[in-house]
């Protein structure tokens, strides 16, 4: 019951905070809707016993992503999107696809009444060390995943400081 | 035990919100974070799913999923910021240098 509460109000934060990161006008208050929004995710992680996850969202994510965010937001002035419109024209038609996307995804959902139909769940007992299970299928069974993660994180890295560098004369 | 299904509406509800985000707003940063969103979404339904099935495979995939997004952060702020020394402007549909 307590579980159920603690889900239903991280979800409707999640989700009020996430409307709010969509509708403001000022960036900055974007990003910091946003910021709400990624901590109510890592509660539902946490909800869902992904302790690691949930470090790796709060570090990760709050600490590092979002951070980098607001430098950008504070380096392209802001001042002139305040007084601009919010939103393209072309808001009709991304609505009329939204709600065709939604509908499609209710529907595929619904599966003639059949619901989310997942198959039955293994009857072994649940991973009690979930830091140490992830580690150790993540330097195991995804050894060569991670290898090419590091090289795409690094690639990315001199992407960014690349675009970001002033044209030399 | 809350049930999976929950965390599944919950991870529809997110990717919409962001792809309402992604196709209506003009701001460029916005639209980076509506990404963002998205993703978190996928990674609700990947832990939701790897939980379910009480193997943490899912959980490694939103590892993974949380890498991209940190290089996608990344790349998109440092083209956003040559963009805007460029043009002057953080808008969508001013940024129109391959429109003919």
């Amino acid at each position: 019951m307590l579980e159920l509460g603690t889900f239903i109000v991280l979800s409707v934060v999640a989700l009020v905070s996430a409307v709010f990161v969509i509708t403001r006008r000022n960036a900055v208050h974007s990003v910091i809707w946003l910021v709400v929004t990624l901590f109510s995710v890592g509660g539902i992680f946490l909800l869902q016993h992904a302790e690691f996850l949930f470090a790796v969202q709060i570090i990760l994510y709050v600490g590092g992503i979002m951070v980098l965010f607001l430098f950008v937001v504070m380096l392209v002035d802001i001042d002139v999107t305040l007084k601009q419109a919010r939103f393209a024209r072309q808001w009709q038609v991304a609505l009329l696809t939204v709600v065709l996307l939604l509908g499609l995804l209710g529907f595929a959902m619904y599966n003639h009444g059949q619901g989310l139909n997942l198959p039955v769940r293994p009857m072994v007992s649940a991973p009690v060390q979930n830091t140490q299970e992830v580690g150790k299928v993540l330097y195991q069974n995804y050894m060569l995943p991670v290898e090419i993660a590091s090289v795409l994180l690094l690639v990315a890295m001199v992407g960014a400081v690349i675009m970001a560098k002033r044209k030399l004369e | 035990m809350i049930p999976t299904e929950y965390y599944i509406f919950l991870g529809t509800g997110l990717f919409t919100i962001g792809v309402i985000g992604v196709l209506t707003r003009r701001n460029v940063l916005i639209i980076l974070m509506s990404i963002e969103l998205i993703l978190n979404a996928v990674n609700i339904n990947l832990v939701a799913l790897s939980q379910y099935f009480k193997h943490v495979d899912g959980q490694v995939f939103a590892i993974f999923v949380i890498t991209d997004a940190a290089a996608e952060a990344a790349v998109g702020l440092g083209l956003i910021i040559a963009l805007f020394r460029n043009k002057e402007t953080v808008n969508a549909d001013e940024i129109d240098l391959l429109k003919w």
